[in-house]
Protein backbone atom coordinates (compact mmCIF):
# COMPACT_ATOMS: atom_id res chain seq x y z
CA UNK A 1 0.00 0.00 0.00
CA UNK A 2 2.54 2.20 1.25
CA UNK A 3 4.51 1.42 -2.17
CA UNK A 4 1.98 2.38 -4.45
CA UNK A 5 1.63 6.50 -2.88
CA UNK A 6 5.11 7.26 -4.40
CA UNK A 7 4.49 8.95 -7.47
CA UNK A 8 1.20 10.74 -5.36
CA UNK A 9 3.68 12.00 -3.04
CA UNK A 10 6.14 12.62 -5.25
CA UNK A 11 4.23 14.88 -7.06
CA UNK A 12 2.66 16.26 -3.64
CA UNK A 13 6.02 17.18 -2.69
CA UNK A 14 6.71 19.37 -6.03
CA UNK A 15 3.52 21.54 -5.43
CA UNK A 16 3.14 22.89 -2.09
CA UNK A 17 4.01 20.17 0.52
CA UNK A 18 2.33 20.51 3.94
CA UNK A 19 4.92 20.88 6.67
CA UNK A 20 3.59 18.04 8.52
CA UNK A 21 4.06 15.43 5.60
CA UNK A 22 7.11 16.29 4.87
CA UNK A 23 8.46 16.45 8.59
CA UNK A 24 6.99 12.79 8.65
CA UNK A 25 8.59 11.76 5.43
CA UNK A 26 12.16 13.41 6.00
CA UNK A 27 13.66 10.09 7.84
CA UNK A 28 12.39 7.84 5.26
CA UNK A 29 14.26 10.06 2.46
CA UNK A 30 17.60 9.95 3.69
CA UNK A 31 17.14 6.43 4.58
CA UNK A 32 18.60 5.92 1.03
CA UNK A 33 21.32 7.99 0.94
CA UNK A 34 22.28 6.75 5.25
CA UNK A 35 24.93 4.73 3.87
CA UNK A 36 26.75 6.66 1.65
CA UNK A 37 26.97 9.37 3.94
CA UNK A 38 27.73 7.62 6.94
CA UNK A 39 30.67 5.64 5.02
CA UNK A 40 31.81 9.16 4.18
CA UNK A 41 31.78 10.75 7.39
CA UNK A 42 33.77 7.80 9.24
CA UNK A 43 36.24 6.20 6.27
CA UNK A 44 36.68 9.99 4.89
CA UNK A 45 35.97 13.30 6.52
CA UNK A 46 36.32 12.41 9.79
CA UNK A 47 39.47 10.60 9.88
CA UNK A 48 40.92 14.01 7.67
CA UNK A 49 39.46 16.45 9.63
CA UNK A 50 41.14 14.75 13.03
CA UNK A 51 44.46 14.98 11.25
CA UNK A 52 43.78 18.80 10.52
CA UNK A 53 42.68 19.05 13.96
CA UNK A 54 45.32 17.17 15.28
CA UNK A 55 48.05 19.87 13.18
CA UNK A 56 46.84 22.44 15.67
CA UNK A 57 47.85 20.31 19.38
CA UNK A 58 50.57 19.64 21.23
CA UNK A 59 50.84 16.11 22.79
CA UNK A 60 48.59 17.61 25.78
CA UNK A 61 45.95 18.33 23.33
CA UNK A 62 46.21 21.90 23.73
CA UNK A 63 45.82 24.72 20.90
CA UNK A 64 48.94 25.36 19.17
CA UNK A 65 50.07 26.70 16.21
CA UNK A 66 53.92 25.03 16.62
CA UNK A 67 53.40 22.24 14.74
CA UNK A 68 52.69 24.52 11.71
CA UNK A 69 55.41 26.98 12.47
CA UNK A 70 58.00 23.78 12.62
CA UNK A 71 56.99 22.92 8.78
CA UNK A 72 59.56 25.80 8.09
CA UNK A 73 62.67 23.67 9.41
CA UNK A 74 64.58 23.04 6.36
CA UNK A 75 64.43 19.43 5.22
CA UNK A 76 60.67 19.94 5.88
CA UNK A 77 60.75 23.27 3.54
CA UNK A 78 62.91 20.86 1.04
CA UNK A 79 60.77 18.16 1.16
CA UNK A 80 57.77 20.40 -0.21
CA UNK A 81 59.67 21.81 -1.93
CA UNK A 82 61.10 19.43 -4.25
CA UNK A 83 57.63 17.89 -4.00
CA UNK A 84 55.83 21.26 -5.81
CA UNK A 85 58.81 21.04 -8.43
CA UNK A 86 58.70 17.61 -9.40
CA UNK A 87 54.56 17.44 -9.48
CA UNK A 88 54.86 21.39 -11.36
CA UNK A 89 57.55 20.37 -14.07
CA UNK A 90 55.92 16.76 -14.92
CA UNK A 91 52.11 18.48 -14.85
CA UNK A 92 53.60 21.15 -17.10
CA UNK A 93 55.63 18.46 -19.57
CA UNK A 94 52.43 16.00 -19.53
CA UNK A 95 50.14 18.75 -20.14
CA UNK A 96 52.20 20.33 -23.39
CA UNK A 97 53.08 17.02 -24.33
CA UNK A 98 49.50 15.45 -24.35
CA UNK A 99 47.51 18.86 -26.04
CA UNK A 100 50.13 17.98 -28.66
CA UNK A 101 49.27 14.42 -29.17
CA UNK A 102 45.40 15.22 -28.66
CA UNK A 103 45.60 18.06 -31.19
CA UNK A 104 47.80 16.03 -33.75
CA UNK A 105 45.23 12.62 -33.31
CA UNK A 106 41.82 14.82 -33.78
CA UNK A 107 43.27 17.48 -36.03
CA UNK A 108 46.34 16.07 -37.21
CA UNK A 109 44.44 14.10 -40.20
CA UNK A 110 45.97 11.33 -39.08
CA UNK A 111 44.02 8.04 -39.63
CA UNK A 112 41.44 7.04 -37.62
CA UNK A 113 42.65 4.30 -36.03
CA UNK A 114 45.71 6.32 -34.33
CA UNK A 115 42.88 8.02 -32.38
CA UNK A 116 41.24 5.05 -30.94
CA UNK A 117 44.44 3.25 -30.49
CA UNK A 118 46.25 6.22 -28.90
CA UNK A 119 42.65 6.82 -26.64
CA UNK A 120 42.86 2.90 -25.50
CA UNK A 121 46.34 3.22 -24.77
CA UNK A 122 45.95 6.17 -22.62
CA UNK A 123 43.59 5.01 -20.45
CA UNK A 124 46.08 1.93 -19.77
CA UNK A 125 49.06 4.10 -19.40
CA UNK A 126 47.29 7.00 -17.22
CA UNK A 127 46.41 3.41 -14.57
CA UNK A 128 49.74 2.22 -14.93
CA UNK A 129 51.27 3.90 -12.59
CA UNK A 130 52.80 3.02 -8.49
CA UNK A 131 55.25 0.55 -8.10
CA UNK A 132 55.34 -1.32 -12.03
CA UNK A 133 55.88 1.88 -13.33
CA UNK A 134 59.47 2.37 -11.42
CA UNK A 135 60.43 -0.93 -12.30
CA UNK A 136 59.98 0.14 -16.24
CA UNK A 137 61.86 2.85 -15.82
CA UNK A 138 64.66 1.40 -14.09
CA UNK A 139 64.80 -1.22 -16.82
CA UNK A 140 65.37 1.63 -19.29
CA UNK A 141 66.95 4.17 -17.85
CA UNK A 142 68.92 2.89 -14.40
CA UNK A 143 72.36 2.24 -15.14
CA UNK A 144 71.67 -0.92 -16.92
CA UNK A 145 68.86 0.18 -18.61
CA UNK A 146 68.61 -0.48 -22.44
CA UNK A 147 68.18 3.06 -23.32
CA UNK A 148 71.48 3.84 -21.00
CA UNK A 149 73.00 0.89 -22.77
CA UNK A 150 71.89 1.47 -26.66
CA UNK A 151 72.69 4.91 -26.25
CA UNK A 152 76.45 4.46 -24.70
CA UNK A 153 76.85 1.66 -27.25
CA UNK A 154 75.48 3.57 -30.65
CA UNK A 155 76.02 7.25 -30.11
CA UNK A 156 79.04 7.10 -27.50
CA UNK A 157 76.98 9.21 -24.85
CA UNK A 158 77.22 7.86 -21.65
CA UNK A 159 74.33 9.41 -19.85
CA UNK A 160 75.46 8.82 -16.43
CA UNK A 161 78.66 10.46 -17.20
CA UNK A 162 76.65 13.54 -17.79
CA UNK A 163 75.10 14.03 -14.54
CA UNK A 164 71.79 12.12 -15.41
CA UNK A 165 70.50 9.68 -12.66
CA UNK A 166 66.98 8.34 -12.45
CA UNK A 167 66.80 8.61 -8.63
CA UNK A 168 67.24 12.19 -9.47
CA UNK A 169 64.74 15.26 -9.80
CA UNK A 170 64.38 14.77 -13.68
CA UNK A 171 64.44 10.84 -13.45
CA UNK A 172 61.53 11.36 -11.11
CA UNK A 173 59.93 13.53 -13.56
CA UNK A 174 60.54 11.81 -16.68
CA UNK A 175 58.49 8.85 -14.79
CA UNK A 176 55.85 10.73 -13.62
CA UNK A 177 55.28 12.32 -17.15
CA UNK A 178 54.65 8.61 -17.91
CA UNK A 179 50.81 8.90 -16.75
CA UNK A 180 50.68 12.50 -16.89
CA UNK A 181 50.52 12.80 -20.66
CA UNK A 182 47.99 9.74 -20.91
CA UNK A 183 46.32 11.67 -18.22
CA UNK A 184 46.05 15.03 -20.02
CA UNK A 185 44.93 13.11 -23.59
CA UNK A 186 41.81 11.58 -21.87
CA UNK A 187 40.81 14.63 -20.70
CA UNK A 188 41.30 16.99 -23.22
CA UNK A 189 40.22 15.23 -26.82
CA UNK A 190 36.81 16.02 -25.39
CA UNK A 191 37.52 19.48 -25.23
CA UNK A 192 39.57 19.63 -28.89
CA UNK A 193 35.91 17.70 -30.12
CA UNK A 194 33.83 19.84 -28.93
CA UNK A 195 35.69 23.07 -31.00
CA UNK A 196 32.71 23.23 -33.46
CA UNK A 197 33.10 23.39 -37.04
CA UNK A 198 31.38 26.30 -37.52
CA UNK A 199 33.77 28.20 -35.59
CA UNK A 200 36.49 27.25 -38.64
CA UNK A 201 33.91 28.25 -41.11
CA UNK A 202 33.12 31.43 -39.51
CA UNK A 203 36.42 31.87 -39.18
CA UNK A 204 37.45 31.37 -42.69
CA UNK A 205 34.29 33.30 -43.81
CA UNK A 206 35.73 36.25 -42.02
CA UNK A 207 39.14 36.38 -43.67
CA UNK A 208 41.19 34.83 -40.56
CA UNK A 209 44.42 32.79 -41.34
CA UNK A 210 45.30 29.51 -39.88
CA UNK A 211 47.54 31.19 -37.57
CA UNK A 212 44.15 33.90 -36.22
CA UNK A 213 41.60 31.12 -35.95
CA UNK A 214 44.02 28.93 -33.60
CA UNK A 215 45.11 32.27 -31.35
CA UNK A 216 41.73 34.11 -31.60
CA UNK A 217 39.41 30.99 -31.50
CA UNK A 218 40.92 27.65 -30.60
CA UNK A 219 43.09 28.60 -27.60
CA UNK A 220 40.95 30.75 -25.48
CA UNK A 221 38.38 27.98 -25.81
CA UNK A 222 40.72 25.42 -24.86
CA UNK A 223 42.61 27.57 -22.23
CA UNK A 224 40.38 26.67 -19.36
CA UNK A 225 40.12 23.28 -19.41
CA UNK A 226 44.36 23.19 -20.05
CA UNK A 227 45.32 25.43 -17.39
CA UNK A 228 42.55 23.25 -15.10
CA UNK A 229 43.69 19.49 -16.09
CA UNK A 230 47.34 21.19 -15.29
CA UNK A 231 46.29 22.09 -11.73
CA UNK A 232 44.83 17.96 -12.15
CA UNK A 233 47.88 16.62 -13.05
CA UNK A 234 49.80 18.64 -10.55
CA UNK A 235 47.82 17.49 -7.66
CA UNK A 236 47.98 13.78 -9.06
CA UNK A 237 51.92 14.05 -8.53
CA UNK A 238 51.71 15.47 -5.38
CA UNK A 239 50.10 12.83 -3.35
CA UNK A 240 51.73 9.95 -5.75
CA UNK A 241 54.24 7.92 -3.21
CA UNK A 242 54.17 4.77 -4.65
CA UNK A 243 56.28 5.46 -7.63
CA UNK A 244 59.08 7.32 -6.07
CA UNK A 245 59.43 5.13 -3.28
CA UNK A 246 59.86 2.34 -5.60
CA UNK A 247 62.23 4.08 -8.16
CA UNK A 248 64.16 5.88 -4.94
CA UNK A 249 64.00 4.57 -2.08
CA UNK A 250 64.28 7.09 0.18
CA UNK A 251 67.20 8.64 -1.12
CA UNK A 252 64.68 11.97 -2.92
CA UNK A 253 63.02 13.38 0.01
CA UNK A 254 59.37 14.28 -0.97
CA UNK A 255 56.63 15.10 0.74
CA UNK A 256 54.96 11.78 0.54
CA UNK A 257 57.75 9.81 1.44
CA UNK A 258 58.93 11.85 4.22
CA UNK A 259 55.35 11.14 5.88
CA UNK A 260 55.19 7.63 4.90
CA UNK A 261 58.50 7.61 7.16
CA UNK A 262 56.86 9.63 10.06
CA UNK A 263 54.27 7.07 10.41
CA UNK A 264 56.60 4.15 9.87
CA UNK A 265 58.53 5.30 12.85
CA UNK A 266 58.15 9.01 13.89
CA UNK A 267 61.66 9.96 12.26
CA UNK A 268 60.41 13.67 13.28
CA UNK A 269 59.99 12.72 16.83
CA UNK A 270 56.66 14.31 17.05
CA UNK A 271 54.17 12.91 16.35
CA UNK A 272 51.81 15.51 16.21
CA UNK A 273 54.26 17.59 12.90
CA UNK A 274 53.41 14.58 11.69
CA UNK A 275 49.48 15.71 11.24
CA UNK A 276 51.57 19.56 9.86
CA UNK A 277 52.84 17.67 7.25
CA UNK A 278 50.06 15.85 6.28
CA UNK A 279 47.43 19.46 6.73
CA UNK A 280 50.32 20.89 4.33
CA UNK A 281 49.51 18.60 1.77
CA UNK A 282 45.70 18.68 2.16
CA UNK A 283 45.93 22.43 1.90
CA UNK A 284 47.86 22.21 -1.25
CA UNK A 285 45.84 19.86 -3.01
CA UNK A 286 43.18 21.16 -1.93
CA UNK A 287 43.69 24.64 -3.32
CA UNK A 288 44.48 23.14 -6.60
CA UNK A 289 41.42 21.45 -6.87
CA UNK A 290 39.59 25.18 -6.06
CA UNK A 291 41.28 26.51 -8.95
CA UNK A 292 40.66 22.95 -11.17
CA UNK A 293 36.50 23.51 -10.28
CA UNK A 294 36.73 27.57 -11.00
CA UNK A 295 38.42 26.51 -14.53
CA UNK A 296 36.35 23.44 -15.44
CA UNK A 297 33.09 25.59 -14.83
CA UNK A 298 34.52 28.47 -17.56
CA UNK A 299 35.67 25.94 -19.43
CA UNK A 300 32.04 23.99 -19.45
CA UNK A 301 30.42 27.26 -20.60
CA UNK A 302 31.81 26.60 -24.23
CA UNK A 303 31.55 22.72 -24.68
CA UNK A 304 27.76 22.39 -24.25
CA UNK B 1 47.96 21.37 -44.40
CA UNK B 2 50.45 19.61 -45.82
CA UNK B 3 52.85 20.35 -43.27
CA UNK B 4 49.88 20.25 -40.65
CA UNK B 5 49.96 16.46 -41.36
CA UNK B 6 53.67 16.15 -41.15
CA UNK B 7 53.85 17.62 -37.82
CA UNK B 8 51.11 15.78 -36.34
CA UNK B 9 53.07 12.61 -37.50
CA UNK B 10 56.05 13.80 -35.91
CA UNK B 11 54.40 14.69 -32.41
CA UNK B 12 52.95 11.01 -33.17
CA UNK B 13 55.71 9.09 -33.57
CA UNK B 14 57.84 10.96 -30.60
CA UNK B 15 54.93 10.03 -28.12
CA UNK B 16 54.78 6.41 -29.51
CA UNK B 17 58.52 6.53 -28.55
CA UNK B 18 58.64 7.79 -25.70
CA UNK B 19 55.82 5.13 -24.53
CA UNK B 20 56.51 2.24 -25.98
CA UNK B 21 60.34 2.30 -25.33
CA UNK B 22 60.11 2.00 -21.80
CA UNK B 23 58.04 -0.91 -22.50
CA UNK B 24 59.95 -2.35 -24.92
CA UNK B 25 63.26 -1.94 -22.39
CA UNK B 26 61.46 -3.53 -19.78
CA UNK B 27 60.61 -6.47 -21.87
CA UNK B 28 63.99 -6.85 -22.68
CA UNK B 29 65.20 -6.42 -19.65
CA UNK B 30 62.89 -9.10 -18.07
CA UNK B 31 64.31 -11.88 -20.31
CA UNK B 32 68.12 -11.32 -19.40
CA UNK B 33 67.95 -13.57 -16.77
CA UNK B 34 70.16 -16.30 -18.08
CA UNK B 35 73.27 -14.83 -19.16
CA UNK B 36 74.26 -15.12 -22.96
CA UNK B 37 70.54 -16.21 -24.36
CA UNK B 38 67.28 -14.57 -23.98
CA UNK B 39 64.47 -16.21 -21.83
CA UNK B 40 61.49 -16.60 -19.61
CA UNK B 41 63.60 -17.48 -16.18
CA UNK B 42 62.27 -14.17 -14.98
CA UNK B 43 59.21 -14.87 -15.39
CA UNK B 44 59.09 -18.75 -14.06
CA UNK B 45 60.19 -17.64 -10.76
CA UNK B 46 57.99 -14.97 -10.16
CA UNK B 47 55.23 -16.79 -10.81
CA UNK B 48 56.52 -20.21 -8.79
CA UNK B 49 57.00 -18.06 -6.09
CA UNK B 50 54.56 -18.69 -3.43
CA UNK B 51 54.62 -15.15 -2.26
CA UNK B 52 53.53 -13.99 -5.19
CA UNK B 53 50.81 -16.11 -5.95
CA UNK B 54 49.58 -15.77 -2.31
CA UNK B 55 50.10 -12.13 -2.19
CA UNK B 56 48.48 -11.37 -5.38
CA UNK B 57 45.47 -13.70 -4.06
CA UNK B 58 45.19 -11.84 -1.20
CA UNK B 59 45.06 -8.48 -3.72
CA UNK B 60 42.80 -10.12 -5.59
CA UNK B 61 40.27 -10.73 -2.56
CA UNK B 62 40.74 -7.58 -1.22
CA UNK B 63 39.66 -6.02 -4.83
CA UNK B 64 36.60 -8.25 -4.86
CA UNK B 65 35.17 -7.35 -1.46
CA UNK B 66 36.40 -3.55 -2.55
CA UNK B 67 34.22 -3.78 -5.37
CA UNK B 68 30.84 -4.96 -3.00
CA UNK B 69 31.85 -2.33 -0.47
CA UNK B 70 31.60 0.17 -3.32
CA UNK B 71 28.56 -1.14 -5.08
CA UNK B 72 26.88 -1.31 -1.78
CA UNK B 73 27.98 2.11 -0.90
CA UNK B 74 26.89 3.83 -4.16
CA UNK B 75 24.05 2.33 -5.99
CA UNK B 76 21.62 2.87 -3.58
CA UNK B 77 22.80 6.36 -2.91
CA UNK B 78 23.60 7.26 -6.64
CA UNK B 79 19.80 5.88 -7.35
CA UNK B 80 17.97 7.63 -4.45
CA UNK B 81 19.36 10.64 -5.80
CA UNK B 82 18.41 10.62 -9.16
CA UNK B 83 14.86 9.32 -8.08
CA UNK B 84 13.84 11.75 -4.94
CA UNK B 85 16.97 14.04 -3.47
CA UNK B 86 18.27 15.72 -6.63
CA UNK B 87 19.24 18.41 -4.68
CA UNK B 88 21.97 16.80 -2.59
CA UNK B 89 23.18 15.57 -6.06
CA UNK B 90 26.28 19.13 -5.59
CA UNK B 91 26.95 17.86 -2.16
CA UNK B 92 27.57 14.19 -3.19
CA UNK B 93 29.23 15.17 -6.40
CA UNK B 94 31.77 17.06 -3.89
CA UNK B 95 32.43 13.95 -1.57
CA UNK B 96 32.92 11.34 -3.99
CA UNK B 97 35.73 13.80 -5.58
CA UNK B 98 37.34 14.07 -2.03
CA UNK B 99 39.88 10.71 -2.71
CA UNK B 100 41.12 12.59 -5.49
CA UNK B 101 41.86 15.68 -3.24
CA UNK B 102 43.04 14.32 0.09
CA UNK B 103 46.29 11.54 -0.92
CA UNK B 104 45.61 8.36 -0.01
CA UNK B 105 49.05 8.48 2.37
CA UNK B 106 46.60 11.23 4.47
CA UNK B 107 43.45 9.29 4.24
CA UNK B 108 45.27 6.23 5.83
CA UNK B 109 47.28 8.12 8.31
CA UNK B 110 44.20 9.32 9.50
CA UNK B 111 42.92 5.75 9.41
CA UNK B 112 46.13 4.64 11.91
CA UNK B 113 45.84 7.27 14.33
CA UNK B 114 41.72 7.28 14.61
CA UNK B 115 40.98 3.42 14.47
CA UNK B 116 44.17 2.57 16.38
CA UNK B 117 44.00 -0.35 19.14
CA UNK B 118 43.13 1.40 21.98
CA UNK B 119 40.08 3.53 20.21
CA UNK B 120 36.58 3.08 20.19
CA UNK B 121 36.53 1.16 16.76
CA UNK B 122 39.84 -0.50 16.97
CA UNK B 123 39.70 -1.56 13.30
CA UNK B 124 43.83 -2.29 13.88
CA UNK B 125 43.06 -4.26 16.95
CA UNK B 126 43.16 -8.09 15.15
CA UNK B 127 43.84 -9.05 11.04
CA UNK B 128 40.73 -9.57 9.97
CA UNK B 129 39.64 -5.97 11.30
CA UNK B 130 42.78 -4.35 9.65
CA UNK B 131 41.92 -6.42 6.28
CA UNK B 132 38.20 -4.81 6.26
CA UNK B 133 39.92 -1.14 6.76
CA UNK B 134 41.93 -1.90 3.48
CA UNK B 135 38.97 -2.80 1.97
CA UNK B 136 37.68 0.16 3.61
CA UNK B 137 40.33 2.40 2.25
CA UNK B 138 40.35 1.15 -1.23
CA UNK B 139 36.51 1.38 -1.25
CA UNK B 140 36.94 5.26 -0.92
CA UNK B 141 39.74 5.39 -3.37
CA UNK B 142 37.78 3.83 -5.96
CA UNK B 143 34.65 6.36 -4.29
CA UNK B 144 35.38 8.60 -8.04
CA UNK B 145 35.33 6.12 -10.17
CA UNK B 146 32.89 4.08 -9.25
CA UNK B 147 30.04 6.82 -8.31
CA UNK B 148 30.90 8.30 -11.76
CA UNK B 149 30.14 5.03 -13.85
CA UNK B 150 27.11 4.18 -11.74
CA UNK B 151 25.99 7.82 -11.84
CA UNK B 152 26.20 7.73 -16.07
CA UNK B 153 24.69 4.32 -16.44
CA UNK B 154 21.50 5.92 -14.41
CA UNK B 155 21.51 8.67 -16.46
CA UNK B 156 20.66 6.83 -19.42
CA UNK B 157 17.57 4.95 -17.96
CA UNK B 158 14.39 6.02 -16.47
CA UNK B 159 14.90 5.54 -12.97
CA UNK B 160 11.38 7.16 -12.19
CA UNK B 161 9.40 4.91 -14.68
CA UNK B 162 11.07 1.98 -14.08
CA UNK B 163 10.45 2.51 -10.01
CA UNK B 164 7.15 2.85 -10.73
CA UNK B 165 6.11 0.39 -12.21
CA UNK B 166 7.98 -2.33 -10.58
CA UNK B 167 5.66 -0.54 -7.56
CA UNK B 168 2.89 -0.67 -9.34
CA UNK B 169 3.71 -5.15 -9.81
CA UNK B 170 4.47 -5.46 -6.12
CA UNK B 171 8.08 -4.59 -5.73
CA UNK B 172 9.99 -3.65 -2.27
CA UNK B 173 12.46 -1.50 -2.29
CA UNK B 174 15.76 -4.41 -2.49
CA UNK B 175 13.61 -6.14 -5.29
CA UNK B 176 13.62 -2.84 -7.36
CA UNK B 177 17.08 -2.38 -6.23
CA UNK B 178 18.69 -5.86 -7.29
CA UNK B 179 16.04 -6.92 -10.05
CA UNK B 180 15.19 -3.86 -12.09
CA UNK B 181 17.76 -0.83 -11.56
CA UNK B 182 21.17 -3.13 -10.84
CA UNK B 183 20.66 -4.86 -13.77
CA UNK B 184 20.45 -1.75 -16.27
CA UNK B 185 23.42 -0.37 -14.70
CA UNK B 186 25.46 -3.36 -14.69
CA UNK B 187 27.94 -2.82 -17.42
CA UNK B 188 28.56 0.76 -15.91
CA UNK B 189 28.89 -0.94 -12.42
CA UNK B 190 30.76 -3.37 -14.55
CA UNK B 191 33.22 -0.50 -16.05
CA UNK B 192 33.53 0.84 -12.34
CA UNK B 193 34.39 -2.64 -11.13
CA UNK B 194 37.55 -3.16 -13.52
CA UNK B 195 38.75 0.15 -12.95
CA UNK B 196 38.65 0.00 -9.15
CA UNK B 197 39.89 -3.67 -9.73
CA UNK B 198 42.95 -1.73 -12.15
CA UNK B 199 43.76 0.56 -9.12
CA UNK B 200 43.44 -1.70 -6.42
CA UNK B 201 45.30 -4.60 -6.93
CA UNK B 202 48.81 -3.31 -7.08
CA UNK B 203 47.95 -0.14 -4.59
CA UNK B 204 51.27 0.57 -2.50
CA UNK B 205 50.76 3.25 0.10
CA UNK B 206 48.01 1.92 2.55
CA UNK B 207 48.43 -1.67 2.48
CA UNK B 208 52.14 -1.00 3.57
CA UNK B 209 51.13 1.40 6.11
CA UNK B 210 48.48 -0.96 7.33
CA UNK B 211 51.30 -3.98 7.46
CA UNK B 212 48.72 -6.12 4.89
CA UNK B 213 50.87 -9.02 3.04
CA UNK B 214 49.43 -7.38 -0.42
CA UNK B 215 50.88 -7.37 -3.87
CA UNK B 216 52.04 -3.67 -3.97
CA UNK B 217 54.21 -3.96 -0.95
CA UNK B 218 55.09 -7.35 -2.06
CA UNK B 219 56.35 -5.54 -5.56
CA UNK B 220 57.92 -3.13 -3.90
CA UNK B 221 60.55 -5.79 -1.72
CA UNK B 222 61.06 -7.53 -5.06
CA UNK B 223 62.19 -3.99 -6.56
CA UNK B 224 64.72 -3.53 -4.02
CA UNK B 225 66.10 -7.01 -3.27
CA UNK B 226 66.18 -8.34 -7.26
CA UNK B 227 67.47 -7.45 -10.50
CA UNK B 228 65.76 -9.13 -13.60
CA UNK B 229 61.90 -10.50 -11.64
CA UNK B 230 61.17 -6.75 -10.70
CA UNK B 231 60.71 -5.78 -14.73
CA UNK B 232 58.48 -9.30 -15.60
CA UNK B 233 56.30 -7.94 -12.47
CA UNK B 234 56.31 -4.77 -14.38
CA UNK B 235 54.76 -6.52 -17.56
CA UNK B 236 52.20 -8.56 -15.38
CA UNK B 237 50.72 -5.50 -13.96
CA UNK B 238 51.16 -3.78 -17.28
CA UNK B 239 49.40 -6.90 -19.12
CA UNK B 240 46.47 -6.42 -15.90
CA UNK B 241 45.33 -3.39 -16.46
CA UNK B 242 45.37 -3.53 -20.11
CA UNK B 243 43.08 -6.76 -19.67
CA UNK B 244 40.84 -4.55 -17.15
CA UNK B 245 41.19 -1.55 -19.42
CA UNK B 246 40.13 -3.82 -23.03
CA UNK B 247 37.07 -5.33 -20.87
CA UNK B 248 35.71 -2.10 -20.10
CA UNK B 249 36.20 -1.21 -23.83
CA UNK B 250 34.42 -4.27 -24.92
CA UNK B 251 31.80 -3.63 -21.87
CA UNK B 252 31.06 -0.05 -23.24
CA UNK B 253 30.34 -1.56 -26.72
CA UNK B 254 27.41 -3.25 -24.95
CA UNK B 255 26.20 -0.31 -22.70
CA UNK B 256 23.49 1.70 -25.62
CA UNK B 257 21.82 -1.29 -26.22
CA UNK B 258 21.13 -2.43 -23.01
CA UNK B 259 20.05 1.15 -21.94
CA UNK B 260 18.28 2.74 -24.18
CA UNK B 261 15.93 -0.67 -24.21
CA UNK B 262 12.32 0.17 -25.64
CA UNK B 263 9.49 -0.09 -23.38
Amino acid sequence: MTDLSLSNKAIAGKTAPPSEARALRLPTQWLGVAPFFIFAVMFLILPTLYLMLGAFQNEAGEFTLENIAALSEPNIVAAYWISIKVSLASALIGAFAGLAIAIAIVRGGLPDWIRSATLTFSGVASNFAGVPLAFAFLATLGRLGLATVLLNALFGLNIYAHGFNILSFWGLTLTYVYFQIPLMVVIIVPAIDGLKKEWGEAAATLGATTAQYWRMVVIPVIWPSFLGTVILLFANAFGAIATAYALTGSSLNIVPILLYAQIRGDVLHNAHLGYAIAFGMIVITGLANVFYIWFRTRSERWLK
Amino acid sequence: MKSGRFWAWVVFILGAAYFFIPLIATVEFSMRMRRGAYSFDAYQIVLGDARFQATFMYSVVAAIFTIILGVLVVVPAAYWIRLRLPQIRPVVEFITLLPLVIPAIVIVFGYIRMYGSNSPLPFLANDTATNALLVIGYATLSLPYMYRAVDTGLRTIDVRTLTEAAQILGAGWSTIITRVILPNVLIAVLSGAFLTFAIVIGEFTMASLLNRPAFGPYLQNIGANRAYEPAALAIIAFAITWGCMSLIQILSRFAPKSANRPN
